[in-house]
């Protein structure tokens, strides 16, 4: 039965996926598209059987911060929101950063700024990948095209958090959300025991034990030149992330003339814009970054010495291409096409863009 | 194999449930399958539609401009969605609440008098399954077997008793549906 397929949304997927992780708590409050996480989770009840806690905050700040006291116990937490509220979380994400814990934070985007829209949005790319929060931190960010790695994104990011103790998020947007797929969930792991986060995580914070030191989280430091070294290890690890981590998927790209650089929902719809293109003859394949941050721009600076020319597209004015440009250092064209505001285009839409690359 | 299929109408008449319905029909068969909805307020009295994907092959786009099927069932959908059935398609609509009918000439259009069946013969909240029922016999891209596995998973237990009411109002649809 563990790899029966089943059908369902992929906000929904999440709640499943984080509970047979073996994740010890969620802590959210509901904002639309992505409510059905919490909702899932409460129709679960995992607190009856693994013992996950499931707890509705009294707002988003209040749950980032509970995130920050359940990471720093070593234990597997997470929160999730939409574009509004993860804006809201942001002082607790640079904190965690700061403090060094791992946590996975869920943003299922809609679309902005201020209240916005409720529809789908990629508008979130530069306050997930280039800050957010104050300070000089980065978050891993996980880019999902399809309900399944909604599903498995969940163990990638945490799996991920806790190899660098640093807060990792899954950047989806309302299409990827709300639309039902075929899944197949990972089987249920048990939840980490105390014995085994005080092994693992012997940083965490779940009551001194004689003879050792006690264990203090905090991101406060205010001796300057202490801070700076803290600085310099953050951004070691932060390299060693880059160097490491990287993933991304390539879609007819072997001979492709063109690339169209798409995540998320918007690579699903440049998928099918690649697959008109192709019967048109036009040589055009999909590269799709799944990891925003670490952003795979290496493997986009090989591409600009073998195509002519990219197309980003994108649920916003323009924000990953900035990164695209920045891969390829304008060594070719890099043309965008977004739609604004929580209007998402249409395959054919795309095509038209396409051509005028070519 | 793939359709491509839009089903429209106001909050409340069941489009999404319909589609949820034919997206498990096609689960049962092993086929791909995507369910994208429009959701948010226009679910609450306003429009509301879901898009359906079943294929054989893996799904890529969710998002659609033009569709193989369009169910319609009021006028603003009948407005939006008509222009965007791919010549050669169907359009199924039921009369109910249509002021201004379809008038394409390059697509297949079929009327199914759902609404008016579904209250005279006392069973009002069959009405999405009557316009399944419909689309079926024209396009029989799942088979009934499948259907009612399908509605069987996406029924909560409770519901189950409803089963046979449901399979009766697919069987009355396949029935009254007819091409214009």
């Amino acid at each position: 039965m563990e790899d029966e397929v089943k059908l369902m949304k992929g906000n929904e997927a999440i709640a499943h996926a984080a509970i047979r992780y073996g994740a010890d708590g969620y802590f959210g409050y509901p904002i639309t598209p992505q409510s059905e996480i919490m909702e899932t989770l409460m129709d679960e009840k995992p607190w009856e059987t693994t013992g996950m806690v499931v707890l509705q905050a009294e707002s988003e700040v209040s749950a980032i911060n509970m995130v920050y006291g359940g990471a720093a116990c070593g234990k597997r937490v997470m929160t999730s929101s939409s574009s509004p509220g993860i804006s809201l979380k942001q002082e607790g994400i640079s904190y965690m950063a700061g403090a060094e814990l791992p946590a996975l934070i869920v943003n299922v985007m809609r679309g902005g700024p201020g209240l916005g829209t409720i529809q789908p949005s990629q508008a979130d790319y530069f306050q997930t990948v280039k800050g957010g929060g104050h300070g000089d931190y980065r978050l891993i960010t996980l880019a999902p095209a399809s309900v399944q790695e909604m599903a498995d994104h969940v163990a990638l990011g945490f799996d991920l958090a806790f190899k660098y103790n640093n807060p990792a998020m899954i950047l989806a947007d309302g299409v990827i959300g709300q639309m039902m797929e075929k899944v197949i969930l990972p089987e249920q792991k048990p939840r980490k025991t105390e014995e085994e986060i005080r092994k693992e995580q012997p940083w965490a914070t779940l009551g001194k034990t004689h003879g050792r030191k006690p264990n203090i989280i905090t991101s406060l430091e205010l001796d300057p030149a202490v801070m700076e070294q803290n600085n310099i290890r953050f951004q070691q690890k932060y390299n060693q992330i880059e160097e490491n981590e990287v993933i991304y998927e390539e879609l007819l790209c072997d001979d492709a003339e063109y690339l169209i650089v798409a995540f998320g929902s918007t690579a699903r719809i440049s998928q099918t814009t690649v697959e008109l293109a192709r019967k048109e003859g036009i040589k055009v394949g999909l590269f799709r970054p799944i990891t925003l941050w670490p952003f795979p721009k290496k493997k986009l600076k090989a591409y600009s010495e073998k195509v002519k020319g990219i197309l980003t597209v994108e649920l916003n004015a323009g924000q990953m291409v900035e990164d695209v440009k920045l891969a390829v250092e304008c060594k070719i064209p890099v043309n965008f096409y977004g739609r604004l505001g929580g209007i998402v285009p249409t395959p054919d839409e795309v095509l038209d863009e396409l051509k005028k690359l070519l | 194999m793939k359709h491509e299929i839009i089903i429209a109408g106001f909050g409340g008449q069941g489009v999404l449930s319909m589609g949820k319905i034919l997206a498990y029909s096609g689960l049962m068969e092993d086929k791909e399958v995507a369910w994208f909805p429009s959701y948010g307020p226009e679910q609450r009295g306003g429009t509301a539609n879901v898009t359906v994907i079943l294929s054989d092959d893996k799904i890529s786009s969710p998002v659609l401009h033009r569709f193989d099927i369009a169910i319609i069932l009021n006028q603003p959908s009948l407005e939006k969605f008509e222009s965007r059935v791919k010549s050669g398609g169907i359009l199924i609509y039921d009369g109910n609440g249509i002021t201004a009918p379809p008038t394409r000439k390059d697509i297949r259009i079929f009327h199914i008098d759902a609404m008016n069946t579904a209250v005279n013969e006392g069973n009002a909240k069959a009405f999405n399954m009557i316009v399944l029922g419909g689309m079926l016999k024209i396009e029989p891209m799942v088979t009934m077997e499948s259907v009612m596995k399908g509605l069987k998973k996406s029924l909560p237990e409770r519901h189950h008793k409803l089963l046979p009411m449901n399979e009766k109002a697919i069987l009355r649809g396949m029935e009254i549906i007819e091409e214009i």
